[in-house]
């Protein structure tokens, strides 16, 4: 087997186990299982609502560290860009309460956008053109995204409304799967098109061979008259953007509010799912849905009541699963070769 | 040559400077249509540079570049392309991680409704492959390709963007000899289509084959102009070096002692899991060299790998100075042991890139006095000790302190020799010790080694150049398949006896086809 093979394979264990999951809980609800049996609680559909909630951001952040670092630019400010989106999107929204609420959320997502890709350009020029250290950048990131928006939060701003679901005809009236997916609000749509589509752009377009050699052996790309540093700041910026829509997805479309520090460690839970997936969209996604379970059962075991458990232990689990998952991957997934090294030129290409 | 030469190239008065160095300096170089021209310079000669500006790049600090008489500005890699230049470069320039297909179709992708059309690519891959026998798969995955072949894979990656230049830099160093040949066969196919070619090397034999022209560099510039009619390794060392050359080496017979290193039925896997070693066994004595030879890939570096403990040996028994060491460790063997081993992957094995020539220099023994005092390193000692090894074996560095990294390929290799030669020992373990390095420090590392063997060492040299082998060995074993298929004393060696070894033919057999 060759190695490439070898990754591929690792890639897929959190799609392997997302699917699983799905399978699961279709048998589970369509047997006539008392609804406070444990299994109705680890399997139901509120459970897995609750898990795809949870996932679209983390899936959106592995989507916008892919991004970045397929072209070699390692990205551990996604928290901070996803803080920045959710602020932006915030106080446009506020900013534009007295529109149509649908005109309203759209500037809101705008806004979330613009922030996010302001953030991924900020951080591709310090690394890029100031060739500063990419993990340094990336803190700096947080701590900017951070100090700037809860010195800048004013709690009595509110925003009025939010992104409700679009039930999709016919689709949405399968069982559990059509509860499950198709009956969303937008943005969790848009998410779920994204992984399709930043799969088949990584590896079957031109911007994706390029950006992905970019990443692995820039003086190869070079040779072939490819302006590397062009694809790096293209697709860091286009990978703040994403994680602002991240940021974007919790105020307009989960919660409806910000919130001082909302993002709660999700940037970082994002690269935990964008290792595990080995760098490949559908393993970040499987990923990301294994640790959106983790917070989803969490959830159905609070709520629930059902086990002795005190609820601190439950309450971490997803970092506990997070921790394990990683660790458990030494060896087993290959980041980008050329990950976080600068590369100079003498030539300009293109 | 063609009856009226026209220039497809020309180099006008380029010079490349950078900080602290002139790497090119006034060169003049012209490439006629058809021809095979060989570019010979030691290590640091400007070589590569020279053919960097030629690919767009690195830009001339002056001077003029001509492509079939029109002068050209060239801004990147892009522009060369453009005008039908073509380069495989020393170190390849492949995504070890994409296909084959991909790698040649980066920047110059086919796209069909926006997606990459692999499938047109991979045809006009395999039409590539048969028109001029470069058999690869468009679809297998580049690291897992032997370096042969990823070498085709760069000559098709130039073919596939229509080149008519094609420049080759350092092609042989990385192959084994049969896999030069194959790339002579490949050169000159490629010469009868029309293209014109810059094959660079150092190595003289080379160049005498394949070449029409010959042009020297030293020093960033030009010092000569011959072909190889008119040439002689002599003479060609001579101007390379800017001295005469012994090619040579001098030595007097051996005089063998006791045993040193005794290697018993030793097996071994290989990283791929597959039996590398088939029960080895052979003896080293104090003073006398053996030479390994064999065609790359018949378990020679497992073999060194597992007497210096680098890999586990599966069973069999590894005896130095009469004590068993089989499965040690490298420190014991290299401390208790006695020994010293020069490996065949010196920026994997041999140094640390990113450290000072000193540092390096007490790699193996920075643990103990007078390198060591206590738990802390003693730095005037280490200096003072690089300075000396710079000095004795001529090491040429800006200084003690300049990472190994930025040192000449010979100049490393030098300092990996200097560590490995300075320590009182009895055994040395050479693992293609020359390999990629320049005529002037090959010669002073062969010397090196024949004046450890007077002292009295014990020395295991292991490497692909059968020239080498039969320069320094005074017993010659054959590797064949992970066995040793014969020991022959050097006197009764010969080219021939040791190649048709090397083929895994065993002395008193018939070769069954030869007629
Ligand atoms: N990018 C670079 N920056 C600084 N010095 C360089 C660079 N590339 C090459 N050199 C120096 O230029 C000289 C010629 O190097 P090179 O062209 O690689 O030689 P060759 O290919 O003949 O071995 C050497 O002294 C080398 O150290
Ligand atoms: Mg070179």
């Amino acid at each position: 087997m060759s190695s490439a093979t070898k990754f591929k394979r690792t890639s897929m264990i959190g799609l392997g186990i997302a699917i699983a999951l799905l399978v699961t809980s279709i048998i589970v609800n369509l047997l006539p299982l008392p609804n406070d049996s444990i299994w109705k609680v680890l399997f139901g559909v509120s459970t897995l609502n609750f898990t795809l909630r949870a996932t679209i951001p983390l899936a959106l952040g592995a989507m916008a560290g892919i991004l970045c670092e397929r072209t070699g630019i390692i990205n551990i400010g996604i928290e901070g860009m996803m803080l920045a989106g959710a602020f932006a999107g915030f106080v446009v929204k506020v900013l534009t309460n007295d529109w149509p609420l649908m005109a309203s959320l759209l500037a809101g997502v705008a806004a979330a956008l613009i922030a996010g890709a302001l953030m991924g350009y900020i951080h591709a020029l310090f690394s890029i053109k100031f060739k500063m250290d990419q993990i340094i950048s990336g803190t700096f990131l947080i701590l900017l995204a951070l100090g700037l928006t809860s010195y800048l939060f004013n709690p009595d701003w509110v925003a009025e409304g939010k992104f409700s679901p679009i039930a999709i005809p016919v689709l949405s009236d399968i069982p559990v799967i059509g509860d499950v997916f198709f009956n969303n609000p937008p943005i969790t749509y848009t998410a779920l098109i994204l992984v399709v589509l930043l799969h088949i752009g990584l590896f079957h377009t031109k911007w994706g061979l390029r950006s992905r050699a970019a990443g692995e052996h820039p003086r190869a790309a070079d040779t072939l008259g490819v302006n590397v540093n062009f694809y790096r700041y293209l697709n860091t910026t286009l990978g703040g953007m994403v994680a602002g829509l991240a940021g974007g997805f919790l105020v307009l479309e989960a919660v409806g509010q910000f919130q001082e520090g909302m993002t709660a460690g999700r940037g970082f839970i994002s690269l935990a799912a964008m290792i595990f997936g080995n760098w490949m969209p559908f393993g970040a996604l499987g990923a990301a849905t294994l640790f959106g379970y983790t917070q989803g059962v969490q959830n159905a075991l609070l709520l629930a009541g059902v086990v002795d458990i005190p609820r601190h232990f439950i309450s971490m689990l997803p970092y506990v699963v997070t921790i394990i998952a990683v660790a458990g991957l030494v060896g087993r997934v290959r980041p980008p070769a050329a990950e976080g090294k600068v590369y100079e030129t003498e030539g300009s290409s293109e | 040559m063609p009856t009226q030469p026209t220039p497809v190239l020309e180099v006008k008065h380029v010079t490349k400077r950078f900080p602290g160095v002139v790497a090119n300096d006034d060169v003049n170089l012209t490439l006629y249509e058809g021809e095979i021209l060989a570019l010979l310079g030691e290590n640091g000669a400007g070589k590569s540079t020279l053919m960097n500006i030629i690919y767009g790049l690195y830009k001339p600090t002056e001077g003029e570049i001509y492509v079939r008489g029109k002068k050209v500005e060239m801004k990147s890699p892009r522009d060369a392309i453009a005008l039908g230049i073509g380069m495989v470069h020393q170190h390849f320039q492949l995504v070890p991680v994409m296909t084959v297909a991909e790698n040649i179709m980066l920047g110059a992708e086919s796209v069909k409704r926006g997606l990459l059309d692999v499938k047109k690519v991979a045809q006009e891959i395999q039409e590539l492959s048969h028109r001029y026998h470069l058999d690869v798969d468009p679809y297998a995955v580049v690291e897992d390709l032997p370096v042969g072949v990823q070498q085709r894979v760069e000559i098709i990656k130039a073919l596939y963007r229509e080149a008519e230049i094609l420049i080759l830099d350092e092609p042989t160093a990385v192959l084994t000899p049969q896999e030069i040949e194959g790339l002579f066969e490949i050169m000159k196919r490629l010469q009868s289509q029309g293209k014109s070619i810059i094959f660079i090397s150092h190595k003289l034999k080379e160049v005498l084959y394949i070449s029409d022209r010959i042009v020297v560099l030293r020093d960033g510039k030009v010092v000569g102009e011959t072909t190889p009619a008119e040439a002689t390794q002599e003479k060609l060392a001579a101007m390379m070096v800017g001295r005469e050359v012994i090619l040579t080496v001098e030595k007097e017979p051996a005089r063998p002692g006791k045993v040193v290193l005794e290697v018993k039925d030793l097996k071994a896997r290989s990283d791929l899991g597959e039996p590398a070693l088939r029960g080895v066994s052979f003896q080293v004595h104090e003073g006398e060299i053996l030479g390994v030879a064999g065609v790359q890939g018949n378990g020679q570096t497992e073999l060194v790998e597992v007497i210096t403990s680098l890999r586990k040996a599966e069973s069999g028994q590894v005896i130095i100075n009469g004590e068993e060491m089989t499965n040690a460790s490298p420190r014991a063997i290299t401390q208790k042991g006695q020994s010293s081993h020069v490996p065949e992957d010196r920026h994997a094995y041999g140094m640390v890139a990113s450290y000072s020539v000193a540092d390096n220099l007490v790699l193996n023994t920075y643990n103990l006095p007078p390198f060591a005092k206590g738990i802390r390193i003693n730095r005037p000692a280490i200096i003072r000790h690089a300075e000396e090894l710079i000095e004795k074996f001529d090491v040429r560095t800006p200084g003690p302190h300049t990472p190994a990294g930025s040192l000449s390929g010979g100049n490393q290799q030098k300092m990996v020799v200097a560590r490995e030669f300075s320590r009182p020992i009895k055994l040395l373990i050479a693992a293609q010790p020359t390999r990629g390095i320049d005529v002037g420090s090959i010669e002073f590392i062969h010397n090196q080694i024949v004046a450890k063997r007077d002292e009295g060492v014990a020395v295991l040299l292991v490497s692909a150049e059968l020239d080498e082998i039969m320069a320094l060995s005074d017993r010659i074993a054959v590797m064949y398949k992970g066995e040793i298929l014969d020991i022959v004393p050097r006197e009764e060696a010969t080219r021939e006896n040791i190649g048709l070894l090397m083929m895994g033919v065993k002395r008193g057999e018939k070769v069954g086809a030869t007629s």
